[in-house]
């Protein structure tokens, strides 16, 4: 291995330090740090606004940090003077409630930021983007609208639209949760596939039997605040702290 | 004389103003007088032809949708140019303050009818049958269940509707109704002076800026949930 | 009745009113098209203004917006005619009724552009600014085509009543339409130039306000 190489391994794929954010007098998150390895996909878990949406979309300044600092592949996030367009286009994101475009139809959805942001021709797009399609399994659906199509698959044009613009990273937040059971599976096999094929994930999400089966790391939020974070076996076997285990009764049932 | 000194002089001359303010109050009172008018006949009147169309008898519905059609095609001012320049020739005599009312009215009155009807085809089917299944008739269901709801639904357009059209109450001008506008050009060519334009404009904006931001309050309040 | 059919509906005087009437139309449809380009322009500034973030550019445009709606527009288009050549500045008609009624247009298509575009619901320019689009791209692409589909009913009554409102440009002698009906009124002392007006009117128009009703059918689900 070259010096080269080996650098850009040590630099993670995402790192977040002292990550601050109030709303209002309310201090959401209290100083959160967090690196990403490249290809590695990390869980989010927590109970319900210990703020890990709000860490999530700190990560692409759809929330503006109060204080702290992102980085990308070592390229600053955060900071006056970032191009924040450019930036966004390596940070794909995948939101609960898919909002996808409903005036457009799939392929469409896919090619807006294609072509826009990246400048590409229709054709270059539109193949880009059935590509990307053919990856979540919806190649068949590529010219119908988003009201012609299930939740589930909504969902998937939806990570789709974020993975054709090759993203060095990818976010998910709650992305099965709109969903009706019997749909889920179909998104996360989809979630499966992008990880295989090499992708850096931050997942925030409740599937606790995919968190155990696919992550490669657990991370425990609560109060705006990291309580704990290790691999799915001993996160979900053996948690060390108490409000990890009754976070984790609570939800799994036990 | 100044720059700024001319300009007050000519919209803000406080002799004339003195002048012709009593004029122009008088002409505030036939303007309210007749807007309150328009709005209580028009939309009685709209709401009556709405009614009258959900019983569904073909030859009604079809000259209620053709005179609301044509009322809302036709320009005001049109429609007032005929009914007061045609009809003394044809041996009528109606005043301009009559046919300025009976015209609007008219208007208020197709707009009104079409949102009470788009109103009440809206309301749920379901509202319909739970109203039937309890034995209420169907004058009754219309009456108590649904027309409630599509006049609730109706308010803010008809708010929005029943300004726009009291504020055409200003076209009595053309045909020499005492309104405000009247009142203002006739005592502007008297006087050679713009501030009686000036007055009838700030009179205009006091009577109808509230309504507009009570229109504002009534949007928000029954805004739609859309999809 | 007879009366009334001689004074209403004289085709003999229609015949011969006719070109005039065309004349008249072609300014009425001239007035159209530079008046409602520019209410749909200055609609959509006034709706991104009443949506800005910074307060100093909020309440002006919503004053602004709300001021002439307040105004009518005869009061509006007399004022500019006949008020400001006191103030020294000189106007033709048609430029006084382009200036009252970009005002007034501005007002009430920006009402309708401002409901459209927060009926868009946030989610879209968010998802859009994740890709990676500007803040301009995202109202171009995401949030336009959607907020006016959704107000397109709105859009399209609005124009109807704009070009109704073209007849007020009569008032100050500007030969549009109705100008055109009246003058053949006034030297045949006869109402069916204005009926015939009011013919034209319809058959512009009627497509359109069916086509509103149309719309209205589907309110509120
Ligand atoms: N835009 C905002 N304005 C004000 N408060 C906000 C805003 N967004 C989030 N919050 C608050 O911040 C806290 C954390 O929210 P966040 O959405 O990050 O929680 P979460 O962990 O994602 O919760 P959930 O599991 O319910 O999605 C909550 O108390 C929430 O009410
Ligand atoms: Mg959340």
């Amino acid at each position: 291995m070259t010096a080269d190489v080996e650098a850009a391994q040590a630099t993670p794929s995402l790192e977040v330090r002292g990550l601050h954010k109030s709303f209002g007098t309310v201090e959401v998150l209290k100083g959160v740090d967090l690196t990403v390895a490249h290809r590695e996909m990390v869980f989010v878990l927590g109970p319900s606004g210990s703020g890990k949406s709000t860490m999530l979309r700190c990560c692409n300044r759809l929330e503006e940090p109060d204080s702290g600092l992102i980085l990308l592949e070592g390229d600053p996030v955060t900071g006056k003077g970032v191009n924040l367009n450019a930036i966004r286009q390596r940070i794909g994101m995948v939101f609960q409630a898919f909002n996808l475009y409903p005036h457009l139809n799939a392929r469409k959805n896919v090619t807006l930021a294609l072509r826009k942001v990246r400048g590409m021709s229709r054709d270059e797009a539109d193949a880009r983007a059935m590509e990307a399609l053919t990856r979540v399994g919806l190649a068949d659906k590529s010219e119908n609208h988003p009201s012609e199509l299930s939740g589930g698959q909504q969902q998937r044009v939806a990570i789709a639209r974020a993975l054709a613009l090759e993203p060095q990273v990818m976010l998910f937040d709650e992305p099965t949760s709109a969903l009706d059971p019997e749909l889920v599976g179909d998104v996360l096999a989809v979630m499966r596939e992008v990880k295989a094929a090499g992708m850096t994930m931050l997942v925030v999400s409740h599937e606790m039997k995919f968190a155990r089966e696919a992550a490669d790391r657990v991370i425990f939020m609560d109060q705006g605040r990291i309580v704990e974070q290790g691999p799915p076996e001993r996160i979900f076997g053996a948690p060390e702290h108490d409000r990890t285990r009754a976070f984790l009764s609570r939800v799994t049932g036990d | 004389m100044t720059q700024w000194e001319r300009f007050l002089d000519t919209f803000f001359n406080a002799a004339v103003l003195a002048k012709y303010t009593p004029a122009i109050l008088q002409g505030v009172w036939v303007t309210v007088w007749l807007s309150v008018l328009i709005v209580l006949a028009g939309i009685g009147l709209g709401v009556a032809l709405a009614v009258i169309r959900s019983f569904g008898w073909r030859l009604a519905s079809f000259a209620i949708v053709v005179f609301a059609d044509v009322m809302r095609a036709v320009p005001p001012l049109v429609l007032i140019l005929i009914v007061f320049f045609g009809l003394p020739n044809a041996g009528i005599f109606l005043s301009s303050f009559f046919v300025l009312f009976v015209v609007l009215a008219l208007v208020l009155a197709a707009f009104a009818e079409e949102i009470v009807w788009a109103g009440i085809t809206s309301v749920d089917k379901g509202q319909w049958e739970a109203a039937r299944s309890t034995g209420l008739g169907f004058g009754q269901s219309l009456a108590f269940v649904v027309l409630p709801q599509a006049l609730r639904m109706g308010i803010p357009p008809l708010t929005n509707r029943a300004i726009a059209i009291t504020k055409m109450t200003a076209l009595g001008t053309v045909i020499g109704v005492p309104d405000i506008l009247n009142q203002a050009t006739t005592a502007q060519s008297f006087s050679g002076n713009a501030s009686p334009l000036m007055l009838a404009a700030v009179v205009y904006v006091a009577l109808f800026l509230p309504l507009v931001i009570l229109s504002r309050w009534l949007e928000n309040r029954f805004a739609w949930r859309k999809a | 009745m007879d009366r009334i059919i001689q004074q209403f509906f004289n085709v003999e005087i229609m015949i011969a009113a006719w070109p005039m009437l065309l004349d008249g139309l072609g300014v009425t449809l001239l007035l159209c098209l530079a008046v409602i380009p520019l209410g749909l322009a200055g609609g959509l500034l006034a709706a991104l203004g009443s949506l800005a973030r910074s307060r100093w550019v909020r309440l002006p445009t919503i004053f602004f917006v709300d001021f002439f709606r307040a105004v009518p527009p005869l009061v509006l288009l007399i004022f500019i005619y006949a008020g400001l050549p006191f103030a020294g500045l000189r106007i033709s008609p048609f430029t006084a009724v382009v200036i009252g009624f970009f005002l007034n247009n501005s007002a009430y298509y920006g009402e309708i552009f401002r409901a459209g575009i927060q009926s868009v619901g946030f989610g879209q320019t968010e998802a859009a600014r994740s890709t990676g689009l500007t803040a301009t791209q995202t109202l171009a692409h995401v949030v336009l085509p959607q907020a006016v589909r959704n107000v397109l009913p709105d859009l399209l009554s609005n124009t109807i009543e704009v070009v109704k409102l073209t007849s007020l440009a009569s008032v100050v002698s500007l030969g549009e339409l109705l100008h055109a009906a009246d003058m053949a009124r006034s030297v045949t002392y006869n109402a069916s130039p204005i009926v015939l007006a009011a013919l034209v009117y319809l058959i512009l128009l009627w497509p359109f306000v069916r086509l509103v009703s149309r719309f209205g059918r589907g309110l509120g689900a």
